[in-house]
């Protein structure tokens, strides 16, 4: 059989993808999780390196991927089940929630775009940006929906949870931060999935508060991007 | 677990002509997370098959990014001529988003706190 049949296989390309992955999360755990050895940062590195060596395009990768993508759509769905079990909590405490979670996903992508106008990127580069705060699923179907790069998208996720992940400790020093559910709450709403991945290293009631902001900044951010970008003009 | 994944795609279903009906660009699939989320409060439980189905779908989530992120080899371009731009963006924006919001939370409990003394 010819390689360049052979590559055109999707089923190549999905067993391509797992193994790597699992390579991946065993080495990441190896390494004590550190945000910036995240599995999905190593597998997508690793996997690229396999497609230019083999000079296989993203199109021929994707003839595999597209099916691992295609879940996407229902994973973010179910995020609602973390949301709904944390409904009592999200009820008791309704106003600093939604405060925190709305000021906060304002925050993430003006400073973003303001940052990037600055810099003067281009337009589709500052709709690539915006959704840098929000858990990757979502991000990448705003991205898809406002006119960014989608992959790119993801990609700046994935770095802005590391960055978040990493400059946590130095916020709670500076405020004086000691209330774990306002610790994970930060870590959710900033650096979504990964910030909340470390949250759980302080405690459950950190993770499930991490968890909610991630849903609900991510929700807030969805319906309010479509609203903000024809504001600013791009 | 076929259930499961059934009332998920049926509400992304849902949430995609929703979107398409209001022409509106808001992603289906966030649109159906908010119907089933709904759906949830009014039925009070959630279905075995779902929590299920969810939970599986939710513990490997990460895997499900990775061949999105892989688009990245696309943009290979862009990186090398904005990265230091983009990492400070990132870093500076990432604070400042933190600073608020744990800003904000601390001012509100302090509130509370003093409403109940």
């Amino acid at each position: 059989m010819h390689w360049s049949h052979f590559q055109t296989l999707p089923v190549l390309w999905l067993v391509v993808t797992l193994a790597v992955f699992l390579v991946a999360s065993w080495f990441n755990a190896r390494m004590g999780k550190t945000p910036f050895l995240h599995p999905v940062l190593v597998s997508l590195s690793l996997i690229i390196v396999v497609l230019l060596a083999t000079e296989t395009d993203y199109e021929t990768y994707m003839l595999g991927g597209q099916y691992i993508h295609l879940l996407l759509g229902p994973a973010v769905v179910a995020l609602a089940i973390p949301l709904y079990d944390n409904l009592a909590t999200v009820k008791r405490l309704l106003i600093p929630l939604v405060v925190g979670c709305v000021s906060g996903a304002i925050v993430a992508s003006v400073s973003a775009i303001m940052l990037g106008m600055w810099f003067g990127l281009s337009d589709q580069l500052l709709l690539t940006l915006a959704p840098k705060s929000v858990t990757s699923p979502i991000a990448i179907a705003i991205a898809e929906k406002i006119g960014g790069f989608p992959s790119l998208a993801a990609g700046l996720v994935l770095i802005t949870g590391a960055i978040g992940c990493v400059i946590a400790p130095v916020v709670y020093r500076l405020l004086r931060i000691e209330d774990e559910s306002v610790k994970g709450f930060v870590l959710g709403v900033g650096a979504h999935a990964m910030g909340t991945a470390s949250a759980f290293e302080y405690g459950m009631v950190a993770g499930a508060f991490g968890g909610l902001a991630m849903g609900m900044t991510g929700a807030f951010t969805a319906f309010f991007l479509p609203i903000l970008i024809p504001i600013i003009g791009l | 677990m076929v259930q499961g994944f059934l009332i998920l795609l049926f509400c992304q279903l849902l949430g995609e002509c929703l979107v398409t009906w209001l022409a509106v660009s808001i992603p289906g699939s966030v649109v159906g997370m908010i119907l089933l989320l709904v759906g949830l409060m009014i039925y009070k439980k959630v279905p075995d098959g779902l929590r299920s189905t969810s939970e599986g779908l939710l513990k490997i989530l990460p895997l499900l990014l990775v061949p999105a992120g892989v688009g990245l080899m696309r943009y290979f371009g862009v990186l090398s001529a904005y990265w230091y731009q983009l990492l400070i963006i990132l870093f500076v924006s990432t604070l400042v988003t933190m600073l608020v919001v744990a800003a904000l939370l601390r001012l509100m409990s302090q509130e509370k706190h003093e409403e109940g003394h």
